[in-house]
Order: structure tokens, then C-alpha cells, then sequence
């Protein structure tokens, strides 16, 4: 039986486990909420991705803990950050030059990847929750609409706003100044995604592909179209876009950490039918769209 | 297989220097004490670089307000002072030293009853500042003026210099001489230029004396990293033309240079040479070290600490060498000036990787907001990361953002060809 190997990405609002094989595709994966118990919360989504993959601790040769709580995984033998293995798990979908925008739970970063995957720049969030997944639940608590609706509801959308994204708190101001102006709720829940994505850009340059990872990406779909339209930037979105970090974090566990000793192993990314690997620029246009008044 | 990751303790070294470190720093405040609360001599508030040379030399004991609000971040006080300030009409996003510091005064508090037995902070009889560093400081004193009903004098330094002119310096000349003979009738006494020339001596020779102990940092492996001399550089910072200062900073050189020859580093088993611009985080500073630490990552250097490493006073020409001196400072630099000298920094030192604290609070301390971090990565490859923080407000921290950030520039140099780190 071939070696295994899995990752353990513990994020702020969920834990994600994958278990992968030396060429690594998928065998089983897990999330769940990780809540106020990370360690038990990553034990458990270990354990089930195990059960998943039909594989017996014992055949697992290395185990790696990623996110914000990877110091509480007792039973990995290593850990790396979530940058670094949101730079890998990407870069094994898109090996080229990409920017990763992780929207996590509670941070975005943005990583800048070599076509190796070694992490050649990153941006971390201001101290702030806007632009994070935190900034939707609460949005989506003022317009009293469930978390999984919003999505849907931004598809909906008519008109174009962009809401202000310093903060939260002022942006739930905004909100209820709109609803009292008679705004329709699918239109503000599609400014929210803009507001995102203008705290997005205001973190830096999006050089190369534009490739988005995280949770909040794989729940809220409607956010790489709004990506698109808002920043005039085509947007890739990998499969399982949430388990990224996990499969990051496993590919460390197989001792492919980026840099030249990766370059041989190329060959055996995942490849996407949709991605061109062309040098990006950073195509943001405000202009765009714009009538003169 | 991967390598197992060792629970290990990576200590930093600490210096035996530290103990004559208290000795002359509580001797230092002691003596302030003792003019203010038995009326035996003139007290002089003064801010860090402003013109300390000139008030010793008429005899003034001199406080500095500044190391105050550093004492009150690094005793983790100032978040329950600064709303005190904020709440008198001082608004949370300027300098927190100065929040916390007139937060403890308007709640009657302050460290250094416990720690040198004052009653309160020491009455001024003036006080003096520059604004080479901020215009905050013309504020703050302002305020203890009024309280305390004292006069506030001040040095208005050209900001943002380029090449330092005859302009430049003839302006905080002629500002200097101004302001002698206000000191003079507050001290009752006359200016004596041959104290003041001795004076000027002995503050050089500290601040030559400071800038060889931070050079020693130069080493591989370092004997002394940015969390040390946040400490060490007390005396530099409040003792400047006192000949403690300068036996001091012989006394911790000898020490660090017995720590070259023997190859010890200040961190065990150095891997990583990391350059800190910007402030430091006080509230935070035994975390930080023992987290850089844990990666085997040495902070060799800072624009922080070496903001003292100055020797271009010259007790020859006191009042224009001050002036110059206290004009060219990094913070009251152009970009381009400042650029240059962290280049030559990260040379000097062979520095790895730079962190740059984006301070809330003190922006003119924070080189992150006209993109330098950018410019430098760039141009010179120099790679960077930016750390938002505060320099004593710490709600302004996230903790778990500030690790994260490290450990993943870490792996990033570590990728980059840098080996070590316990990751």
C-alpha cells in the first residue's frame, strides 16, 4: 500500500483534514466547526478524514498542522503557517506565478507564489475585520438573512454598490441607512461582496493569476465574479478551495515545501483546464465601468 | 518523513551588565527624586533629543517624559491610562507614549513609585523640548505647563531634511541661543561654556560609546540583539553628559566584546539576522524576544536603538554641533535619506530580513506609509514585512496576527536559502 500523508488545517471557524497519497490526490477529507476546542476539533476532523479515506493511522507517514491553531495539534509532527501552505496547496492546482487571496474566517492574506510554490511575498490584514469572513456573518446578522443565503441573494443583484469596508461597525450603519432608503436586500448583499474585494485590493498588488482560496471563497461562490467585475482581473478558484490550506499543509508532510527541489515534481500538479500560466499585471481599472456625471 | 518538530527552549542570554544597568539608572532617578521632592536643586523636563547638554550644564536635573511613557507600556499600564487621556480630550489615534503618560498623571499614578520611590513624577521648573522626532511633544509639554504652571520652551527643528544645510543648522542655532538666557534666569544661574563644552563631551562619548556596543551586534553570532538594547539603551537615552553613562556603555562593551571572542550569541545557535525599523512594542518585548527566539532568528539591528548612535557632537563647537546632531536624525530624514540607510544597514549587519512596525500611534516613527517596505523589496531585494502594532497601546496588537506574520517570514527565508529556525 502506497505512504500517506495528511494535513490539518485548523482555522478560526473550521477545521479541515485531508488525507493524501505520495502523488497527492485527495483521499479523504473533513471540516468542521472547529468552535472554542481546537485540539478536540482537530482530532476529530483527523479522524473522520481518515474514515473518509478508508486509511488506518498507521499507514500515515507524516502529519502537519496549518491555521491559527496549529500549535494545538499534538499529534502532528510539524506545523507550518497557513501563508505558507495556502502558497503550496495553490500552487499544486496552478504551478506558475500566482497571487493566493486566503479569505479566512477572521484574516485575508495575500501570498505571492513562485511557480514551485515558495512563498516569495505575503500581505497579512489590518488588525480589522472587514474584508473576512467575520465582516459577512456580521452583515448578514444585520440584514437578517442566514449566512448561507447571501450568495444566493448577491446573484439576485440589480445594481452595483460598493460599501464602505473600513469597518464593520460603519458598514452596518451604511446598511441600515440603504434599507431605509428602500435599497433592495439583494443589491446591498452584493455591495458586501464589493467591499470585500475593495479591502482585498487595498492589501496590495494582485500580480499573476488571480487564484482564490479559503472557506469564505468556497461558501460564497458569487465572490470570484464579483472579484472579476470589480477588479477587471480573471479569478481561478480550485477545487475544494477550502481544504487549500490542509493540502498546503500535507504537501510539507511529503517534504515538498517549494523552492527548486520542487521543481521535478511539477509534472505531477493537478492541472486545470481553465488556467493560462500568462505574467499578470495587476489590471485593476477604477475607471472601468464608470459614466461621467 | 518529516523532521519532528523539537519542543525546545531557546533562551536568550542574558547580560550580567544588567545589574550595574539598575545601579545607574537608579542612581540617576534617585538624584532627580531627591532635587524635586527636597527642593535641592531645578528640575527640567526634556524630551529625548532635545537640548539635555545645555540644562545639565546650568544645572538642571533632567527628566524625560518620554522614557516615562516607555516604563508605563512596558508595565502593560498605559491601556488603562490612555483612556483616561482620551476621555480629557486627547484623542486614542496620537502618540500613546504621550496618552499614557498624561493619563497616569491626570489618575495620579505612576511607576516610578514603586520602582525609585518618588511621590509622584518630579515637579518642573521648565520644560524643553525638540520637535526633531514629532510636533506631539509641543503638545504634550504644553499641557504639563499649564498644569504645573511652568514656562515651555522649545526648538522648532526643520522637518523632513534632505542634505542638511547651513540653513538647517543655523536655524536651530540661533534657537539654542535663544533659549539661553530664558534657562538662565529659570536656573539663577549664568551659562558656563566651558561645563557646557564638558558636558557635550561626555554626552558624546556615551553616544559613541552606545554606537560601538550596538555595533558589536555586527557578529556572527550576535552578542546583542534589539530586545537587549531596548534595555541598555536607558542611559544613552535619559543620561546623556554624565559620566555613568559613558562608564556604563565601557563596562557592557567589555562584556559584549568577551562574548565575540568567545562566539556566543545572544541567541542560541543564531540562524537568522532580522533588521526591526520602526518603534518597539514595550508591552510586548519579552514575548517578542523569546518568540524570535523560538526560531533561532536574532534581531540584530534597529533604526530604534540607533537613533543614539550619534558622534558628531563636538565639545569644540557645543552649540552648532548640537544643532546638527539633533537636526539629522533618521526620523527627520527625507525617504530617499532613509531608504540609503537601511540599505546600508542590512549591508553593515547582514541583516536577512526586515520587519517593519507600522505604529498606530506614532506615524513619524512608522517608515511604512509612502511605501518604502515595497521600494526596498523591489530595488534592493531586500525581503520585508510589515507588522501593525503600537508602541504602547496594546489593544492595537493582535498577538496571534504578529506570530503568524514572523513565523511565516521565517519559512520565507528559510525557502529563500537561510537555513535554521525550529520550524
Amino acid at each position: 500500500m502506497s505512504k500517506r500523508y495528511a494535513g490539518i488545517d485548523v482555522g478560526s471557524w473550521n477545521t479541515k483534514a485531508v488525507i493524501v497519497d505520495e502523488d497527492l490526490e485527495i483521499l479523504g477529507k473533513n471540516v468542521l466547526r472547529t468552535g472554542a476546542d481546537p485540539q478536540g476539533a482537530a482530532k476529530r476532523s483527523y479522524e473522520e478524514a481518515l474514515k473518509a479515506a478508508k486509511t488506518k493511522k498507521n499507514q500515515i507517514v507524516g502529519v502537519v498542522a496549518t491555521g491559527f491553531g496549529r500549535a494545538k495539534v499534538p499529534f502532528a509532527d510539524t506545523t507550518r503557517t497557513e501563508i505558507t501552505c495556502h502558497g503550496l496547496g495553490a500552487n499544486q492546482y496552478y504551478p506558475a506565478s500566482i497571487t493566493v487571496v486566503d479569505i479566512g474566517g477572521q484574516d485575508t492574506k495575500l501570498i505571492r507564489v513562485d511557480d514551485t510554490g515558495k512563498n516569495l511575498h505575503f500581505v497579512l490584514n489590518r488588525k480589522c475585520a472587514a474584508g473576512t469572513g467575520a465582516f459577512l456573518e456580521e452583515m448578514a446578522l444585520r440584514l437578517d438573512v442566514k449566512l448561507n443565503d447571501l450568495n444566493d441573494l448577491a446573484t439576485r443583484a440589480t445594481k452595483h454598490f460598493r460599501l464602505g469596508s473600513f469597518c464593520t461597525v460603519f458598514t452596518g450603519s451604511e446598511i441600515l441607512k440603504m434599507v431605509q432608503e428602500g435599497e433592495k436586500v439583494e443589491d446591498i448583499a452584493r455591495g458586501l461582496y464589493a467591499s470585500v474585494v475593495l479591502r482585498v485590493s487595498e492589501m496590495g498588488h494582485l500580480e499573476g493569476q488571480v487564484v482564490l482560496t479559503g472557506g469564505v471563497i468556497a461558501y460564497n461562490p458569487i465572490l470570484k465574479q464579483v472579484f472579476e467585475e470589480e477588479l477587471k482581473v480573471i479569478c481561478l478558484v480550485p477545487p475544494e478551495a477550502e481544504f487549500i490550506g490542509a493540502l498546503g499543509a500535507a504537501r510539507v508532510a511529503l517534504g515538498l515545501d517549494g523552492g527548486s527541489a520542487d521543481k521535478k515534481r511539477k509534472e505531477n500538479r493537478k492541472k486545470i483546464g481553465a488556467f493560462t500560466s500568462r505574467p499578470g499585471k495587476d489590471t485593476c481599472n477604477p475607471w472601468a465601468g464608470r459614466r461621467s456625471p | 518523513m518529516v523532521v519532528p518538530t523539537v519542543v525546545q527552549r531557546h533562551l536568550v542570554r542574558p547580560l550580567r551588565s544588567v545589574g550595574l544597568f539598575k545601579q545607574v539608572i537608579t542612581r540617576n532617578y534617585h538624584e532627580i527624586r531627591d532635587a524635586a521632592e527636597a527642593r535641592r536643586g531645578k528640575i527640567a523636563w526634556c524630551t529625548s533629543l532635545g537640548p539635555a547638554e545645555l540644562l545639565r550644564a546650568l544645572g538642571f536635573k533632567v527628566y524625560f517624559p518620554e522614557n516615562h511613557g516607555a516604563i508605563l507600556g512596558s508595565f502593560r499600564a498605559s491601556e488603562e491610562f490612555i483612556p483616561v487621556a482620551t476621555a480629557h480630550g486627547f484623542s486614542p489615534e496620537i502618540c500613546s507614549y504621550l496618552t499614557s503618560d498624561i493619563g497616569a498623571f491626570l489618575r495620579k499614578e505612576t511607576p516610578l513609585r514603586a520602582l525609585y520611590g518618588f511621590r509622584d513624577v518630579p515637579r518642573p521648573d521648565v520644560l524643553v523640548y525638540n520637535t526633531n522626532q514629532c510636533r506631539e511633544v509641543a503638545e504634550w509639554f504644553s499641557f504639563f505647563g499649564r498644569e504645573f504652571k511652568v514656562p515651555v520652551l522649545g526648538i522648532n527643528t526643520p522637518h523632513h531634511v534632505p542634505e542638511i544645510t547651513v540653513a538647517h543648522v543655523s536655524s536651530v542655532v540661533d534657537q539654542i541661543n535663544a533659549l539661553i538666557p530664558q534657562l538662565e534666569k529659570i536656573a539663577g544661574t549664568r551659562l558656563d561654556m566651558n561645563e557646557l563644552k564638558r558636558i557635550v563631551k561626555l554626552s558624546h562619548d556615551a553616544c559613541v560609546e552606545w554606537k560601538g556596543v550596538l555595533g558589536t551586534a555586527a557578529h556572527r553570532p550576535s552578542p546583542f540583539n534589539f530586545f537587549d538594547g531596548l534595555i541598555h539603551m536607558g542611559p544613552v537615552v535619559i543620561m546623556r553628559g554624565m559620566q555613568d553613562a559613558v562608564d556604563y556603555y565601557k563596562a557592557l562593551r567589555k562584556e559584549l566584546d568577551e562574548r565575540v571572542k568567545d562566539g556566543i550569541g545572544t541567541v542560541e545557535d543564531e540562524k537568522f539576522r532580522i533588521y526591526w525599523d520602526g518603534m518597539p512594542m514595550w508591552g510586548r518585548i519579552r514575548a517578542h524576544s523569546n518568540l524570535f527566539a523560538r526560531f533561532k532568528a536574532c534581531v540584530v539591528a534597529s533604526t530604534y536603538c540607533s537613533t543614539w548612535a550619534l558622534d558628531q557632537l563636538d565639545h569644540n563647537d557645543p552649540i552648532r554641533s548640537m544643532a546638527e546632531t539633533y537636526t539629522s536624525l533618521f526620523i527627520n530624514r527625507t525617504e530617499g535619506i532613509k531608504e540609503q540607510y537601511l540599505i546600508n544597514m542590512a549591508k553593515d549587519f547582514s541583516i536577512d530580513g526586515i520587519i517593519f512596525h507600522d505604529s498606530k500611534t506614532c506615524p513619524y516613527n512608522s517608515n511604512t506609509r509612502f511605501g518604502m517596505p515595497m521600494r526596498l523589496e523591489k530595488w534592493f531585494h531586500v525581503p520585508n514585512l510589515v507588522v501593525q502594532g503600537d508602541v504602547c497601546n496594546m489593544r492595537l496588537v493582535s498577538d496571534t496576527q504578529f506570530e503568524t506574520g514572523i513565523e511565516a517570514f521565517i519559512e520565507r527565508l528559510m525557502l529563500k536559502g537561510v537555513e535554521g529556525g525550529a520550524l
